[in-house]
């Protein structure tokens, strides 16, 4: 089998699916890929994403979605009035333009004030539990949706600029592909003929399968998976769509030239070529001290720019209506201003928005207190906000998955639908 | 079948006859510590009824010791002077040669260097901008305390107790500064936070806002233990004449407390319960020992006070003991392994306390704490699973460890580094030790992901994903590697006098310290035809598939 090298003239495109049924190293997304190809049109039109907008190190939701002017804890911020019903802060004026696409719930509240409990609740619906790893939002969104898109070879995870949280039990194969908001993936060409590379996969299959027959535990095929998908990627026409630089200025300079703005064009192209997850990190919230003069001078335009491109643009192509956007961090900051101009971890009463596939824009969903410090409606969790963003995705909420010790684990956590999203 | 047999007796006699009835002989080498790891491990797989997993290999063994002490795979010389060693007592033998020769001196520092950076400061650590850390200047003082096996204790009280410049080749140069330099922001809370993790396994961050639901520090120990850090200062230095910083420098001064009064007798700080009342407290360590209150540093230095605290501390012990085991073992003994309090029980408490207070009486020699864990019957065990503890006994599947086989764990991105650098002799006579780990950290740092929040919270991407199958499949480092050019590793291996098979041989011993099996000799042939009879490209091909296989990048 090795004597019979591939000629040179294959396309990669061809070689790939040669190889697919040469070798043990059988790729059965693409190999579907090929058959299912007459549906793409069809399944195009049905296929759902989301965008999770990730605000790393918790912001203060006060000081953009839920402004209390005139508190003592309110800050010197001011409310204006949005293309919606809800007003935001007068540092995000490109937004209220878009907030009849975006619903605010102001209602939530959760208990995990430290960072990386609150990014794994956050991030999963669960709390951390020692014994087990839940899979992020991106791990169980793309598992249910990626049926949809047949013809995707490109990872259906995509971190850009952050770390995201893992795909626990569910396996590395839905571990997010994380790539930086330049679009620049490294070590993407071998420089070597398809013939080589056919035969060195060969040699390789042959050594890892020899070890996995060794019962030696799952990281040993978990491996193999990798090998595949990246060698499905290496392979693929649709990695342009990580290259935002060939997009025209207009549409860049719209985004804003920042790594936030770059990251979410990227979602856009990715949403496109059928990328059904992508999260987009914004980090640096975690504003202990001088909170206002960083958010006004740096954090919110930046935030402001990307996020409104982002959604108009969505709606402008028609993609809106069956891709949700999700904007949220950890937890928020204390109402109460410290000692240093800054605000404090906080995560009793907070706002999350989110907005597209279907769901209600224009609104916003409960009420905190007049200085900020209570919740005084229905309380939301994580796990509601992950039912109601399945709801719009036309998932079901009785999905449920098996950990690898068996134990059966609903999807979102039970969490419930927020039910003026879809009334 | 004899074997069987006295398996299938022991789990009928267990609970009579509890360790003397294994068929299995567990060596102790003479070292009652061995002994003891040995004996508690064992009552584990009793209680569960599981059955341990055979012994790992010579070739597996020296592998896994190789990467866990010094930090790379050995090389084929080293691996067949072990192998062929007839000696019963071998193993103790290479483990103290790892441990004491001088040869692997640098190798030992340089890894145990990268993971107590990685410990105290974080992958990233260094790295910002305008940093207040000198990476390279905890690197030379780890590295120097290593070298000479300075003992725990003492490492630790001058981690916590230093004071001094951050950058060497500056006056008054102390490199264990910088563990400190870069957390005194925001009063101390990161210092205060990561001091208590790293060296005593108490995760307090949690409790400087409120009192925690599960854990039972309350917001009071968070600013007790806050308290002795507030004398503290990191201060840039600059080169005289200009704005430019040329160094940090960690200070004591006097602090007169935040109160009204601002009486440095009674240097007093405050806190805020979540209700909005404040509270007062002073330097008083977990174990509720007070010290002198005063905030002049003529009077005391609380950073002092502190660290004869914590080396005085049984919590000291039982971390050390706990990261050193599940350096080794894959898990510790608690889950996470610095979340050691009284709301998280450990897997095997008696063995805990007992490696902690053996640990506390050996003088806290590393080295010694590395050899009976090394030399334990749960370190020797094959990752080989077998029926009795494939599920049972699989931490992935939520299971507590039970250390009935070795689990397997992907290589970290500096003994990737180093051992390709082995197998291939890279870096020889490529510019100064300082030089190498330049570019040694140069390639680690596109592994760095940030989460963006004050803590310095980060993650690798170096995680089994596929940016990292990508730098495996055709990153630089791969590619120096396996070239070809003439006087390259397979250049050399090709033209030298070994037979084809010998050479074949020589990279799966290279690799995996094994041979290689039947059909993989098979298809190393069918790449030699293919190549047409270019050997070293044939070569090339084959060590391109060893280094990306899951066996190469697995410590198994």
């Amino acid at each position: 089998m090795m004597s019979n090298s591939n000629p040179m003239n294959m396309s990669r495109r061809h070689f790939m699916s040669h190889m697919a049924g040469a070798s043990a190293m059988t790729m059965p997304a693409l190999a579907m890929g090929e058959t299912l190809y007459a549906n793409a049109d069809d399944l195009k039109r049905r296929r759902k994403s989301a965008i999770l907008l990730w605000m790393g190190g918790g912001p203060s939701t006060m000081d953009i979605w839920d402004l209390k002017p005139g508190a003592s804890t309110g800050g010197p911020f001011q409310p204006i009035a949005t293309s919606g019903n809800a007003q935001i802060s007068e540092h995000m004026p490109l937004m209220a333009k878009q907030m009849h696409n975006m619903a605010i719930i102001r209602s939530m509240s959760t208990r995990e004030a430290d960072h990386n409990r609150g990014r794994y609740y956050m991030h999963t619906g669960y709390v951390p539990n020692p014994n087990i790893e839940h899979p992020s939002y991106g791990a169980v969104l793309s598992n249910q949706l990626i049926d949809q898109r047949p013809e995707l070879e490109i990872p259906p995870f995509v971190a850009i600029g952050g770390g995201s949280v893992g795909p626990g039990f569910l396996g590395m194969a839905w571990a997010p592909f994380s790539v930086s908001s330049t679009g620049q993936v490294r070590n993407l060409d071998m420089g070597l003929g398809d013939d080589r590379l056919y035969q060195r996969m060969y040699a390789l299959d042959l050594i890892e399968n020899g070890f996995i027959n060794q019962r030696r535990g799952s990281a040993a095929s978990d491996h193999q998976k990798i090998l595949k998908k990246t060698l499905n990627l290496m392979t693929s026409e649709q990695m342009k769509s990580f290259k935002v630089a060939d997009e025209p200025e207009s549409v860049k300079e719209r985004y804003g030239n920042t790594g936030f703005g770059r990251g979410c064009l990227m979602a856009r192209r990715l949403v496109e070529v059928g990328v059904p997850f992508i999260e987009v990190g914004l980090g640096g919230w975690d504003m202990h001290s001088n909170i206002h003069q960083t958010l006004s001078d740096t954090k919110l335009p930046e935030l402001d720019q990307a996020m409104s491109a982002l959604t108009e643009d969505l709606e402008q192509r028609g993609l809106l209506e069956d891709t949700a956007i999700i904007w949220m961090g950890e937890f928020s900051r204390t109402p109460r201003i410290n000692g240093n101009a800054g605000r404090d971890h906080w995560a009793r009463s907070w706002s999350v928005v989110v907005g597209g596939a279907g769901m209600n824009g224009g609104i916003a969903i409960g009420k905190t207190s007049a200085d900020g410090t209570r919740v005084e409606t229905d309380p939301y969790s994580s796990q509601d906000v992950m039912a109601s963003v399945c709801n719009a995705l036309g998932i079901s909420l009785q999905t449920t998955f098996t950990s690898k010790s068996g134990r059966p684990m609903k999807i979102a956590n039970s969490g419930k639908v927020i039910k003026e999203l879809f009334s | 079948m004899k074997n069987k047999i006295l398996i299938f007796s022991s789990i009928i006699l267990s609970t009579l006859v509890p360790l003397s009835a294994y068929a299995q002989d567990s060596q102790d080498y003479g070292i009652p510590e061995v002994s003891f790891i040995n004996q508690q491990i064992r009552q584990g797989w009793d209680d569960y009824e599981i059955r341990p997993s055979i012994l790992a290999t010579d070739g597996e063994w020296c592998r896994r010791v190789f990467l866990d002490i010094i930090g790379r795979v050995p090389s084929v010389e080293e691996l067949h002077k072990f192998v062929k060693d007839k000696d019963l007592g071998k193993k103790k033998k290479l483990v103290t040669q790892l441990l004491n020769d001088e040869n692997y001196t640098e190798d030992y520092a340089k890894n145990w260097t990268t993971l107590w950076t990685n410990v105290l400061i974080g992958r990233s650590g260094g790295t910002e901008r305008n940093s207040l850390t000198n990476r390279a200047g905890l690197q030379k003082y780890l590295r120097d305390s290593l070298a000479r096996n300075k003992y725990y204790n003492e490492i630790v009280q001058e981690l916590v107790t230093a004071t001094g410049s951050n950058t060497p080749g500056t006056e008054n140069y102390n490199g264990a500064v910088n563990f400190l330099t870069m957390k005194l922001a925001e009063n101390a809370t990161l210092a205060t936070a990561e001091t208590s993790r790293v060296f005593l396994g108490l995760q307090v961050q949690c409790t400087q806002c409120h009192n925690h639901p599960f854990n039972e520090w309350k917001q009071q120990k968070f600013w007790e233990m806050n308290a002795f850090f507030r004398q503290t200062r990191s201060l840039r230095r600059f080169t005289t004449g200009t704005r430019n910083v040329s160094h940090v420098e960690l200070v004591n001064e006097s602090f007169t407390g935040e109160g009204l009064t601002k009486d440095p007798d009674k240097a007093d700080i405050y806190y805020e319960l979540r209700n909005g009342i404040t509270k007062v407290a002073y330097p008083v360590f977990v174990d509720g020992t007070k010290i002198d209150p005063s905030g002049y540093v003529e009077d005391v230095i609380r950073r002092d006070e502190l660290g004869k605290l914590i080396v005085n501390s049984t919590y000291l012990d039982k971390m050390a003991v706990n990261r050193i085991w599940a350096h080794f073992m894959g898990y510790g003994f608690t889950k996470p392994i610095d979340d050691m309090g009284p709301h998280n029980p450990s897997s095997h408490p008696e063995l805990v306390d007992y490696l902690g207070q053996q640990f506390r009486k050996k003088s806290f020699d590393l080295k010694q704490l590395i050899t009976w864990v090394v030399l334990s019957e749960p370190y020797a065990l094959s990752s080989r699973t077998n029926s009795s503890n494939e599920t049972a006994d699989d931490p992935l599947l939520g299971e507590t460890p039970k250390f009935s086989r070795f689990y397997i764990r992907q290589m970290r991105a500096e003994e990737l580094y180093e051992s390709l650098i082995t197998a291939t002799s890279a870096d020889k006579g490529r510019g100064s030790y300082e030089e190498q780990e330049t570019r040694k950290s140069q390639w680690l740092s596109q592994f760095i992901v940030a989460f963006g929040n004050d803590e310095g919270g980060e993650q690798t991407s170096f995680n089994g994903t596929i940016p990292q199958a990508l730098m495996m499949f055709n990153g630089d480092l791969v590619k120096q590697a396996t070239k070809k050019d003439g006087g390259s590793f397979l250049d050399q291996l090709a033209k030298s006098n070994l037979s084809n098979t010998q050479k074949i041989n020589y990279l799966f011993e290279a690799a995996f310290a094994r041979r290689p099996a039947k059909k993989e000799v098979e298809v190393a042939n069918k790449l030699l035809v293919a190549r047409k009879g270019d050997l070293t490209a044939a070569l090339q091909d084959i060590w391109w598939a060893v280094l990306n296989s899951n066996e190469f990048i697995l410590n198994h």
